[in-house]
């Protein structure tokens, strides 16, 4: 047996010689002998991206909101770029000479071999023109592609924009398949509906050998996958109606969103001072990006959604007061007299019931409305009752929208700011406030924050008398046009139906004989319902406000109008909202001299009060 | 028995060993060979991500859509597998060895009956939903199993004609099936046993010759015949020079001689008349790949141009260009070595045929150790397998070995491939588990 089992070490022995040969061997193939790496050059594939077309977006009308331009990127492969004349290449594309040499080093820096872009988004014209010279300058090559283009100059803060793909997405997860130097949506539409708008790269591969020469397609294209364009969509958007309004708002600051009621469409959203979205394409997209980040009217600020810092003023009164009658603590014949020792006002008839007080937004009256709905007497301490009422209030105004983010379908929305008992018990502490702490709530100035967006939505509630479909910029995707179910949900109010019909009475008064008379179109049959506002500014001039819609007995447009440092809705806010309203719904404006009006900006010149 | 305190004693000697001999069959494994085995299942896995990975279009390892995910699911049923394995009664591999490989020789028949060719091949069983089975994979443990067996009852060393006919045909039987299949390749594994028999008893006459026999024949191809016998020839008279028992021996000399005279040239006509052109053509190519670099030697030129563009410390994962879109083609089942090869460099590529010298080597070790006859020849039979799939597999990507296709063990992508090692292996890890309840024979 002992003879036998001997046998095992020959038998390792066998194993032992066949690893060390094969060792060996693998040693002289892969580090001796250089020529199968000599080989594997010559063996090169290329993969040649085909871009895919992003989607288009349309308006409402069918008008072309982004389309898609060609631009060509001058592309770079370090190892191939030898004897570069470093000079000319700087003055052929404008750059210094400086920059040049950091893009070599930020082209080196990233591959010896693979490509990367040397110059990005050149136009037409450039291109032709490097195209010509590039012979000199071995190892560049021009990549064609397309960017985006709009045939107007409107709409940059929802269409957002597209930029190369940051660093930090490239490592995140949520970003596998996007590639350096690929184009994503930043902002606006573009971000969010990126999946969508974004299609499918296509993959072509050839043989080349090692000078970078074709050897044809690679197994006949066996691998080679076509790109798929984006899928096209259809705005909400009313391109003439967007476009009048920043027309109307051009040196202004401020915000104007326009919503359809029954749907909840935007139909304009503009955020002022807007900019021109064709800054954001071609090669200087960086600099203009960086000039209009820095400057003070802080232009990319997406007023409509982040202004959440400014309290409504007078437009919350109308909230007060459908949610007043709802809990029965007033009913619309409810009066109360003008007692300017309670709270401020202005001049007008007293005493008034519900419809007057909405039409002359009588300060005094809402103050006692309000006090009655937040001290209902269900605790006999006044603190905790007050607390109670606070709270209960709360729970009604959030159904409205307010107080929370109303899920736009394009990021960074704010949610707004609605008093809470937990806000007064960290500031005052428990029980330490009561309602003479708080009243400035009942008309619409204090912890309240509310976005112009939340405002115009609303008006929106107010048209449909209880309940507001989720403000959208996108009605469909794709070529069906079928609309986006999850754009259309209702989300009912706790106030029920006919509450509201006191209130669009009242409001319909501001308009014919109240503060708003600058809104009024019955000279072209149309009854406009609307609610001026003033939020106190303790930095400057007060800030404008005024929402509305129109017609009064089918609403087909529910529109907030914001102008910052505007003093007085009625003044500046209201008329640029009676244009809107004109212009949309009869596609003409009458009434000129409104429109005169605005365009002075002589309401930035009327003394307050 | 003794009684009283020399029992006790004998006990508390007894102990260390007791304590080992749980009557858990996971506490007595070879913990050592599981982890090797899963070691070079993941790395297997990884290369064959590795191959369709493509930077342009990305799609995650574990997507069903790609061959790496597919491959988790065979990696999955092979753990279920090997703990069927493990916990039925090891003595059935022994009691019914003969059962099993008369049950896979009629599955063999009868898959050459009826399986529909797939690439000239018939060895392709199609079990519906999209499943294949090809039963020449389960010949290699079924045969193993059979083969041990029977030495367990006779011994080589008594030199019985009969007996060593008999083993013969157990061994030869299912491979010359295969042949019938057209998967000569799986066919030739068969041969690998020979290392079991030496081991058993044979004469090492045969090892020799046999080695001898292959090396003339390769040589054949390779070097002019002229040279070729001049050198035999000198070789055997420098031979006879050293020995002088040999001398004595002229005659038999001289005949061996003129039966080398007869073997290359008769493995002349062999290649050039009675081998089908694909199987010539896997000859030439190991011969002169760079004859006809687009045709028969694509394989072996695309392949070691992967390896050889690979260098010292490799590509890195995922970085490789020669082992994508089938420049080499069949990838990721019999030259999956290449992905290694160029991506990971010739240090990866040791540390791979490393691992694997350290899977044989603890085979051979396990082997030992066993008390039966059957659970010693078994694990030379799977060691055997290993070995021969290891050289040719390795060896065909290098240049070294005829392109036969056979998958590396463990590594390969395919589910027949994974599934028909992992029981080979793993029969005799739950016969090796299960060591200590075997009697002394």
């Amino acid at each position: 047996m002992n003879y036998l089992e001997n046998r095992k070490y020959v038998i390792q022995a066998i194993f032992l010689a066949v690893g060390i040969v094969y060792a060996l061997r693998l040693f002289y193939i892969q580090v001796v002998d250089s020529s199968y790496k000599q080989a594997a050059e010559t063996n090169a594939i290329k993969t040649v991206i085909q871009y895919p077309f992003r989607g288009l977006i349309y308006d409402r009308n069918g008008d072309l909101l982004v389309q898609n331009t060609p631009v060509y990127d001058l592309m770079i492969v370090p190892k191939e770029a030898r004897n570069i004349d470093t000079l000319r290449l700087a003055s052929m594309l404008d750059i210094t000479i400086e920059d040049a040499r950091e893009r070599f080093k930020k082209a080196r820096a990233y591959s010896w071999v693979k490509p990367s872009i040397f110059q990005q988004m050149l136009s037409t014209e450039d291109f032709a023109h490097i195209q010509d010279n590039l012979i000199d300058f071995p190892g560049f090559y021009i990549n064609a592609r397309t960017a985006r283009g709009y045939p107007h100059r409107s709409l940059g803060h929802a269409l957002g924009y597209i930029a190369e793909i940051s660093p930090k997405q490239l490592e995140d997860s949520t970003y596998a398949g996007y590639r350096p130097g690929d184009y994503i949506g930043k902002a606006g539409i573009e971000m969010a509906y990126e999946k969508y708008l974004m299609g499918k790269r296509g993959v072509k591969y050839k043989m080349v050998n090692v000078r970078g020469i074709d050897k044809g397609s690679f197994k006949d294209g066996a691998y080679d996958t076509l790109s798929v364009a984006g899928q096209n969509m259809v705005s909400t958007i009313d391109l003439d109606l967007q476009a009048y309004g920043e027309h109307l708002m051009n040196g202004a600051k401020g915000s104007i969103v326009a919503i359809e009621p029954k749907t909840g469409e935007i139909l304009a959203y503009i955020s002022a001072p807007f900019y021109d979205p064709n800054l954001f394409t071609g090669k200087d997209y960086g600099k203009n990006y960086m000039t209009l980040l820095q400057d003070p009217d802080k232009t990319m600020f997406n007023r409509p959604i982040m202004a959440d810092r400014n309290p409504p003023g007078s437009i919350f009164k109308l909230t007060q007061a459908l949610i007043a009658l709802e809990d029965g603590v007033i009913n619309p014949n409810t009066t109360y007299a003008c007692n300017k020792s309670l709270v401020n006002c202005h001049p007008h008839p007293s005493p008034l019931d519900l419809r007057g007080a909405v039409q002359h937004s009588c300060n005094p009256w809402f103050f006692q409305a309000y006090k009655a709905l937040i001290n209902q007497g269900k605790s006999k301490n006044t603190f905790t009752d007050t607390s109670l009422g606070l709270k209960d209030w709360r729970e009604h105004v959030l159904t409205f929208g307010f107080g929370k983010k109303l899920g736009i379908d394009i990021p960074g929305e704010k949610s707004g700011i609605i008093a809470s008992t937990d806000l007064y018990d960290r500031v005052y502490g428990k029980n330490r406030w009561k309602y003479s702490t708080i009243y400035s709530l009942s008309i619409g100035q204090g912890e309240l924050g509310v976005t112009p967006l939340q405002m115009a939505n609303f008006m929106a509630i107010v048209a449909n008398k209880g309940y507001y479909v989720t403000p959208h910029l996108i009605r469909s995707i794709g070529e069906d046009g079928k609309p986006l179910a999850e754009n259309y949900e209702r989300h009912y109010t706790s106030v029920k139906p006919h509450h509201f019909d006191p209130i669009i009475e009242g409001m319909a008064e501001v308009v014919r004989a109240g503060t708003a008379r600058r809104a009024n179109l019955s000279k072209v049959g149309i009854t406009v319902c609307g609610k001026t506002g003033t939020a106190q500014n303790p930095q400057g001039p007060d800030h404008a406000v005024f929402v509305a819609f129109a017609p009064m007995e089918d609403p087909k447009i529910a529109i907030a109008v914001y102008v910052e440092h505007g003093k007085w809705g009625g003044q500046s806010a209201a008329p640029i909202a009676g244009l809107m309203i004109e212009k949309y719904l009869t596609d003409t404006v009458t009434i000129k001299e409104q429109e005169k009006w605005v365009l002075s900006r002589e309401y930035l010149n009327i003394k307050s009060k | 028995m003794p009684t009283g305190g020399q029992g006790l004693l004998k006990e508390r000697v007894v102990q260390p060993s007791s304590r080992r001999q749980t009557t858990s069959v996971f506490g007595n494994l070879d913990w050592f060979t599981v982890l090797l085995y899963f070691v070079l299942v993941a790395l297997g896995w990884m290369n064959i991500y590795a191959v369709v990975y493509s930077p342009d279009n990305v799609v995650n390892i574990f997507s069903f859509d790609i061959n790496s995910g597919r491959q988790l699911t065979f990696i999955a049923t092979g753990v279920i597998l090997m703990i069927v394995l493990l916990v039925v009664d090891y003595k059935v591999y022994e009691h019914l060895a003969f059962p099993i490989y008369g049950g896979i020789i009629l599955l063999l028949l009868f898959t050459l009956a009826v399986a529909n060719p797939v690439a000239g091949s018939r060895s392709w069983l199609d079990l519906g939903g999209g499943f294949r089975l090809q039963p020449a994979e389960l010949a290699k443990f079924a045969t193993a199993l059979a083969i041990s067996k029977y030495l367990s009852q006779v011994s080589l060393r008594q030199q019985k004609m009969k007996d060593q006919m008999i083993l013969a045909a157990i061994t030869f039987l299912p491979a010359v099936i295969i042949i019938l299949q057209n998967e000569t390749g799986s066919a030739l594994v068969f041969g690998a046993f020979i290392l079991a028999f030496f081991r058993e008893g044979m004469s090492p006459l045969i090892l020799i010759i046999g080695g001898s026999a292959a090396a003339i024949f390769i040589l054949t191809l390779l070097v002019p015949k002229l040279y070729l016998l001049i050198g035999i020839a000198a070789l055997m008279g420098l031979a006879m020079f050293l020995d002088y028992r040999l001398m004595r021996r002229f005659k038999t000399m001289i005949a061996l001689f003129v039966l080398v005279i007869g073997m290359v040239f008769s493995v002349d006509y062999f290649v050039n008349d009675v081998l089908q052109p694909h199987q010539q053509n896997r000859i030439k190519a190991l011969i002169n790949p760079e004859a006809d670099p687009l045709g028969y030697g694509w394989n072996v030129t695309q392949s070691k141009i992967a390896i050889g563009s690979g260098g010292f410390w490799g590509k890195g994962f995922l970085e490789g260009t020669q082992t994508k879109f089938d420049f080499v083609p069949e990838q990721s089942t019999d030259f999956i070595f290449c992905t290694i090869g160029e991506e990971h460099g010739w240090v990866g590529s040791t540390i791979l045929i490393a691992l694997f010298l350290l899977l044989m080597m603890r085979i051979v070790y396990i082997a030992e150790r066993q008390k039966s006859v059957f659970g010693r020849t078994y694990g030379y039979c799977v060691v055997s397998v290993i070995f021969f799939h290891f050289v040719i597999n390795v060896g065909m990507t290098i240049g070294l070995a005829p392109v036969v296709g056979i998958p590396l063990p463990f590594f390969s992508y395919g589910g027949s491939s994974l599934w028909s090692f992992t029981i080979l292996l793993f029969i005799l890890l739950a016969i090796d588990a299960n060591r200590n309840r075997e009697l002394v024979r």
